[in-house]
């Protein structure tokens, strides 16, 4: 198949698996976020698919050809670093037309090229600046369009958006997608920030342990996530001890039952997921599943409300215009949309 | 933290031990010198205050111009084959594991430790016909006769390097290690095969440091006078040699003083051109 596929990928230090047998195929034009927690080992797949570390097993294959072998200058790949790596010895437009002074292009090939990178990347005109010069975005456009110099096949970005602050960071999000349609250019990107996959991606891979976890769009990510490690690790999440009921109506859990949820045959007990902004507070009697409020927190745009239920906490979402009229110590009724529940292999 | 800059005189108190100590142990006596080479000479060794420039006129012969020419060749050679050896070779380190980073600096460390006269002589057996290492060739098959490899010029720098090698790898090394190494992998993914990716980031990145390493090396090579002497011919001898030759055997004070003096000069002039070079390049 044409893009990028992964097979059985592993790779050990010192025999602790830092990626553990990864399966994975990218069809070409596709955005991807890896996406976990730090020491998941999302940096060490992006590197040995950019070829600075060779798996210890398992092959790497592009439009169907291996390349598992081939050295990292061979393979055609744009890389940029959570570091940028911006030369320091070199002027804006000498970082870009680092990579065809390398390949022996000519002095105006270079200087052409780099002004046509730099104005994509909206920093025409800049060529003839020191790198030192720069703001932290602005260096962070010179490191992409020097990794898109030579039209990669497969263009890597390892936390590029890290050291930008929230406001820059959210914009340049938006940016690199749109640029990333634009030109069309399969695209993976290292990140621990669950907002900027969201953004960004066609395809988040959430890993985790060396392993991936999930690997689907944003809104199944989010909606339907596969177990407990990605319902907690992408937004928030209320995770509830649940068993079948006796009746088999509903499941029953700390603090009463909830009805019109299944765990499916042959379960007994599972984890529920729910959201926060699916569960809705009730008058106590009007609902099965009962708690006190233990704490509300007023953010403005939204207010979260904390209920102890039978000695698990759980929290609700609710927008200011919906506010009830509780207090902290009432006893509140919980309403969960049983098409927003979740259930997870414990 | 940013310091505030000096505003009262007691601000600068600080200073005052260290300007008296450089004061008294290296203006002074450099100060005294100077006095001396314009000092007259007297037969018997002694010499008169006065002002003749009779001991700078000396250095018109050829016979100078070839020792201080040779002396600044010499040095130069230390240099360069040091900074050649050393760059590639510190770069290595600064990336290998703790424990070899360890040993080998132990061992550039011991090296240091050594003094001159041990460097000298031991180089001059290691070197020798009766004892050297042609003599481990002989035995190897590599070669017929044992040889001597010493005195000759090839001898005097090999002593140097080795004498000047482990300060050149302790400059560099601290460079080295704050080196990111993320721009040599940057540049091996943008296509540039690893060594041509050290010739073209690494070198130029760190230029300054290559450049104030070599003349650190220089300047420390042009003060050698023992090495020379053990391990080359007469035409082998520096500078120093010569100096140390007119102060010590000749009794001629004034005339080692104007040479010495003129070797201050020279290295300081070279200094200074080297960093205005340095300066330059960095600001375009």
């Amino acid at each position: 198949m044409s893009g990028l596929v992964l097979e059985g990928i592993s790779k050990r230090f010192n025999n602790v698996a830092a990626v553990d047998h990864v399966d994975l195929s990218v069809p070409n034009g596709t955005f991807v976020c890896m996406l976990g927690p730090s020491g998941c080992g999302k940096t060490t797949l992006l590197r040995t698919i950019a070829g600075l570390e060779e798996p210890t097993s398992g092959r790497i294959l592009i439009d169907g050809k291996e390349i598992t072998k081939l050295p990292a200058h061979q393979r055609d790949f744009g890389m940029v670093f959570q570091s940028l790596a911006l030369f320091p010895h070199l002027n804006v437009g000498e970082n870009v037309a680092y990579p065809l002074r390398i390949r022996g292009a000519g002095k105006a090939d270079q200087v052409k090229r780099a002004e046509e990178l730099l104005a994509l990347v909206d920093l025409g005109g800049f060529a003839g600046r020191p790198v030192s010069k720069l703001s932290g975005g602005q260096r962070q456009r010179v490191a992409i369009a020097r990794a898109l110099a030579l039209s990669p096949k497969l263009f890597l970005l390892d936390e590029p958006l890290s050291a930008l602050d929230a406001k820059l960071r959210e914009a340049m999000q938006v940016e690199l997608r749109k640029l990333q349609q634009r030109l069309g250019i399969t695209t993976i990107v290292v990140t621990h920030d669950q907002r900027e996959a969201m953004t960004m991606a066609d395809l988040v891979v959430v890993m985790g342990n060396g392993r991936i976890q999930q690997a689907a769009s944003p809104v199944e990510i989010y909606r339907k996530p596969v177990n407990s490690f990605v319902a907690d690790f992408i937004g928030s999440t209320n995770l509830l001890p649940v068993r079948q009921a006796g009746d088999g109506q509903g499941v029953s859990a700390p603090g009463g039952t909830i009805p019109g949820v299944a765990l499916g045959a042959g379960r007994d007990q599972a984890t529920l997921s729910v959201r926060p902004e699916d569960v809705h507070l009730v008058p106590a009697d009007q609902a099965p599943l009962t708690g006190r409020i233990s704490f509300i927190r007023d953010l403005g745009a939204s207010i979260e409300t904390f209920v102890d239920a039978g000695g698990t906490q759980i929290v609700a979402v609710t927008s200011p215009r919906e506010r009830a009229a509780f207090q902290v110590g009432d006893t509140v009724g919980l309403r969960l949309d049983p098409e927003a529940c979740r259930v997870l292999a414990s | 933290m940013r310091p505030e800059p000096p505003r009262r005189i007691a601000d600068y108190l600080p200073l005052a031990f260290p300007a008296i100590m450089l004061t008294v142990f290296f203006v002074m006596p450099f100060g005294i010198m100077v006095m001396v080479s314009f000092f007259r000479r007297q037969q018997g060794g002694f010499y008169t205050p006065d002002f003749v420039l009779e001991s700078y006129a000396r250095f018109l012969s050829t016979f100078f111009g070839g020792v201080l020419s040779f002396s600044l060749g010499l040095a130069a050679c230390v240099a360069l084959i040091c900074v050649i050896v050393g760059f590639p070779f510190t770069y290595e380190l600064a990336r290998a594991k703790r424990w070899v980073q360890v040993c080998w600096l132990v061992a550039l460390l011991s090296v240091l430790s050594l003094s001159e006269v041990i460097i000298g002589f031991a180089w001059s057996t290691l070197l020798s016909r009766t004892a050297g290492i042609s003599n481990l060739l002989v035995w190897l098959g590599m070669m017929d006769k044992p040889v001597a490899l010493t005195p000759n010029f090839g001898a005097v720098l090999t002593g140097m390097v080795y004498q000047a090698f482990p300060y050149t790898v302790l400059v560099l090394y601290p460079a080295m290690a704050r080196l990111d190494p993320t721009l040599m992998e940057a540049a091996r993914t943008l296509g540039s095969h690893p060594l041509k990716a050290f010739l073209t980031v690494v070198v130029p990145a760190l230029r300054n440091t290559i450049l104030a390493t070599f003349i650190m090396v220089f300047v420390f090579a042009l003060g050698s006078y023992l090495l020379p002497q053990l391990l080359g011919r007469p035409q082998h001898w520096t500078l120093s040699v010569l100096i140390t030759d007119q102060a010590v055997y000749q009794s001629n004070m004034p005339f080692a003083a104007a040479m010495a003096v003129f070797l201050v000069l020279v290295t300081l002039s070279l200094v200074g051109l080297a960093l205005l070079v340095g300066r330059k390049d960095a600001a375009t």
